[in-house]
């Protein structure tokens, strides 16, 4: 068990490495000068080159790395020009919002997670569940209602599921406030009326997918002969279906809900586009639009460290639930 | 499906291992798996209506000039006078009107139907190009990686671990204006056939992950089969065991792969176009129309429905005619 978290881990930790990698040779090393998205509206060749040697780009590009990651860990000095002295996770420094990178993040990350965490505990407990509703009562109207639900969810676009909510709940019927973010510590009223419809486009959308995959997948284990030696040592149905089967038919649905919750978490960008919140993906569309490169690459970096902790979860979680799978 | 010998070898086994497979008696027709999965297939209804859905929407697509000629306006084209003080569109539900089958945009006062068709067309381009590309890398790394093994499958795994790591949306959203900066200057504009080239390009960059996985998993349960060692045996090289041994073998699923890659890359086209990446407003798609149309919500909600349903339906008869093929494809498939 030991064993396989460490080995795990460092290959998580190599994998975060060579995103690293990647992204900064992308977005430093591209040819494309990246000071033309940092310099402010009136730029002159002097600024432009002060500009340069203030973010060190006449440094050979492994001292660059080097200094970033530095930043990360230990922080570090970036200049007057920059703010000074950044503290720990230092991600950099951003010109065109003239503020730590880190500061914007700390403020948008909570944000999405208020977006993602609700809504991904609503689309597993309601796709799970209908899923093994309906496997469980195969051929019915309920099944068949479930399976149509699923498949038109599938095919529905976020964006214009996000507009018809919209149009009715907020300008057709005022149910709703105009979606905004409020913490939920200030006003928990205010924070759940502010994303509810971005949680229930999201686990709409989302639901109907872990929908179908459990039950297809519940469906096969029921074929399997443990269920049928498990109900002919006299087990009760809820126990055998409850307990045994869906052990062993959840694993995959935690895979995909692995990937897509960390993918969720580095930035809904879609989600937050539809309904003007400004989370982490909304902050990494407008960074993309005004050339922000550290804050582009910061956004890049978290995303990927939820996916790659997504996945390591993930797999410890299915020695948890799956009592077929031992770690080595 | 025509029978070459390759395939007298997926037939033989599939008989083997079929239960109720009739012997070979005079008066049998003999079938092939693709001509059973064809017949299979002919039955279905789903299957039926969804590609005939499919048919249509190709042929608008196909059909660009030839619709744009009848119905006599441009995609660029701006009709102002019909537009109110605002910039409403007159009339009922967004201006539908004899010449405007589906209304004008508010603001620009641009015909939405000759702005979808183009749409559609650049959609679906997209969408297959994507998804041929991403199957052919994804076919040959996959085989690649399953029977070879050893250090190249260690290799190609990681790098598949890797890009399944990167948050594609966001690298999309800051690669694409980058490679275009690279080629055209700031104020520059960009040709329509340059970013339709970059957004494949993106495409074929991640989406290669699921089908070389897919690939792999079966190539390795076929590796170790009697017929792939009989073929090795007599002394055949890795091209012919590659395409003529193991490739014919497991069509079957790259085709159900391919079938649902392509609706997703009509998905994320759209996305990321409504993000702002990828296409602009000179070049019709969904994504930007329906981007466009969130501001004008309150004010002309007729707006948002025209292309949010005709992408759903496009995405949905993908979907259907995708299932629907997994089934007739499927030698255990009751159906």
């Amino acid at each position: 068990m030991v064993r396989f978290l460490v080995k795990r881990l460092l290959s998580a930790a190599l994998t975060l490495f060579a995103v690293s990698v990647f992204s900064f040779l992308m977005f430093f090393a591209l040819p494309r000068d990246p000071v033309t998205g940092m310099c402010p509206k009136n730029c002159n060749p002097e600024r432009l080159e002060r500009v340069r040697q203030e973010l060190g780009l006449r440094d050979p590009l492994i001292t660059q790395y080097a200094g970033y990651m530095k930043g990360i860990v230990t922080g570090r000095d970036l200049g007057s020009a920059q703010g000074g002295r950044c503290d720990a996770p230092c991600l950099g420094w951003s010109y065109v919002t003239n503020e730590a990178v880190s500061d914007t993040i700390a403020r948008v990350l909570p944000v999405t997670l208020s977006i993602v965490i609700p809504a991904a505990i609503l689309w597993l407990l309601l796709g799970v569940g209908l899923g093994m509703v309906s496997a469980l009562r195969r051929g019915t109207w309920l099944d068949r209602l479930a399976i149509g639900f699923s498949l038109t969810g599938a095919s529905l676009q976020l964006y214009f599921v996000g507009a018809v909510l919209l149009l009715v709940f907020v300008y057709n019927l005022r149910l709703l406030p105009v979606p905004s973010y409020t913490s939920l510590f200030d006003n928990p009223v205010k924070w759940a009326s502010g994303l509810v419809l971005a949680w229930v486009a999201l686990a709409f959308l989302y639901s109907a997918i872990y929908a179908r995959l459990s039950r297809a997948q519940m469906l096969e284990t029921l074929s399997e002969d443990f269920v049928r030696t498990a109900r002919a040592k006299g087990l009760t149905k809820p126990k055998v279906y409850g307990r045994h089967a869906l052990r062993a038919a959840i694993t995959p649905v935690v895979t995909i809900a692995g990937l897509d919750v960390g993918g969720a978490l580095g930035g809904t960008v879609i989600t937050e586009t539809t309904f003007g919140i400004q989370g982490l993906g909304r902050t990494a569309v407008d960074a993309v639009r005004a050339g922000d490169l550290p804050t582009i690459m910061a956004t890049v970096l978290i995303a990927a460290v939820f996916v790659v902790l997504a996945n390591v979860l993930v797999d410890l979680l299915y020695a948890a639930i799956d009592p077929r799978v031992r770690l080595r | 499906m025509s029978l070459s010998p390759v395939e007298g070898v997926a037939l033989a086994e599939i008989e083997s291992t079929g239960d109720g497979a009739a012997p070979k008696a005079k008066g049998f027709v003999g079938r092939s798996p693709g001509q059973l999965a064809w017949a299979r297939l002919r039955r279905d209804r789903t299957a039926m209506v969804s590609a005939g859905m499919l048919a249509f929407f190709v042929l608008v697509a196909l059909a660009v000039p030839l619709i744009q000629a009848l119905y006599g306006v441009g995609p660029r084209e701006q009709f102002q006078t019909r537009l109110d003080g605002f910039g409403m569109p007159l009339g009922y539900a967004g201006g539908i009107s004899g010449e405007h089958w589906f209304g004008l945009e508010p603001g620009l006062g641009r015909d939405i139907f000759i702005r979808m068709v183009h749409g559609l067309r650049t959609s679906l381009f997209i969408a297959f190009a994507a998804a041929v590309i991403t199957a052919a890398i994804g076919i040959v790394l996959g085989t690649l990686a399953g029977y070879l093994g050893g250090w190249l499958d260690a290799v190609i795994n990681w790098i598949t671990d890797l890009t399944l790591a990167m948050p594609f949306l966001i690298i999309a959203l800051a690669l694409t204006p980058t490679v275009a900066l690279r080629f055209y200057g700031q104020r520059e504009a960009v040709p329509a056939a340059f970013q339709i080239g970059v957004l494949i390009a993106v495409f074929a960059l991640f989406g290669w992950t699921s089908t070389a996985r897919l690939v792999r998993g079966q190539v390795i349960a076929l590796r170790e089969r009697e017929f792939v060692e009989a073929a090795r045996a007599s002394g055949a090289g890795l091209g012919h065991m590659l395409f003529r041994q193991l490739l014919p073998n497991i069509w079957a699923p790259i085709l159900v792969s391919f079938s649902l890659a392509v609706p997703s890359y009509i998905t994320s086209e759209a996305a990321l176009s409504f993000i702002g990446v990828g296409l602009t407003d000179e070049t019709p798609s969904f994504g930007r129309m329906i981007y466009r149309s969130l501001d004008y919500l309150q004010t002309d909600p007729a707006y948002v429905f025209f292309p949010g349903i005709t992408i759903f339906a496009l995405v949905f008869a993908f979907n259907l005619f995708g299932d629907a093929l997994r089934d007739a494809l499927d030698p255990k498939s009751s159906r």
